[in-house]
């Protein structure tokens, strides 16, 4: 299930991104990858275990659910951390100045 | 169960390289870094983020499943001897796998951005109307 969820948040991260391509002021760009690189290490791992395990390739339950949600949550984290340090509207310099 | 090293001993690899190749185009560029001289540490960074955004979310799947722990020896696997020898080979195939995988992808990416670079947009000549 967190297979899906993290290829679903690269999408949706790539079309935000290319709509407001060349600019990337906010770092889009950078959440993309984050779920893009997510999204191929599990395929990896789902295909090369189902292929030596069999079994249900998508693992749909509410612990997978949970987790898919988290490791969304988390990259939204370092994205938001990543953005609030690199300050690309300068809000921060502007709020410590007042 | 500790597959996600691979990809991490990767993306400390090429996050060196891009400095050092970053390093290079400001020295080749006159300490500024131009978009034209700026574009394998651009390219590099793609497979970087990649990589860190993959182990960042594939450790937090790994703490989820209790394969990774916050105190000595950190990986589960390694506190049995017989878990050992199953987590290495599962570095060598899944971990080898995904780096693979994402590596492969990169320079799908490398290879479409440089033949859409190298194609000149072309430019429609309207002849100019004029006199009577």
């Amino acid at each position: 299930m967190w297979l899906l969820m993290t290829a679903l948040a690269a999408v949706i991260t790539t079309a935000i991104w290319y709509v407001n391509a060349p600019d990337d002021k906010y770092k889009v760009g950078l959440l993309s990858l984050f779920f893009w690189g997510a999204t191929l290490m599990w395929l990896a791992d789902h295909v090369m275990a189902y292929l030596a395990e069999g079994g249900e390739f998508f693992e749909i339950n509410m612990d997978a659910t949970m987790l898919g949600m988290s490791v969304i949550i988390l990259a939204l984290i370092v994205w938001v951390l990543t953005l609030v340090i690199s300050d690309p509207k300068g809000v921060l310099k502007t709020v410590l100045k007042t | 169960m500790a597959c996600f090293l691979v990809p991490a001993g990767e993306a400390i690899v090429t996050t060196v390289v891009q400095k050092v190749v970053e390093n290079q185009e400001k020295k080749a560029g006159g300490g500024k870094t131009n978009q034209a001289a700026a574009k394998w540490s651009q390219r590099l960074g793609w497979l970087n983020k990649m990589l860190w955004g993959g182990v960042i979310l594939l450790a937090l799947e790994h703490v989820w499943h209790g394969e990774v722990v916050p105190w000595p020896p950190f990986l589960t696997a390694m506190q049995n001897p017989a878990d050992v020898a199953p987590m290495l080979h599962e570095i060598a195939t899944i971990g080898v796998g995904m780096a693979v995988l994402v590596t492969v992808v990169w320079v799908v990416m490398v290879i479409i951005a440089e033949a859409k670079s190298r194609v000149v947009p072309q430019v429609k000549v309207k002849p100019v109307e004029g006199g009577a």
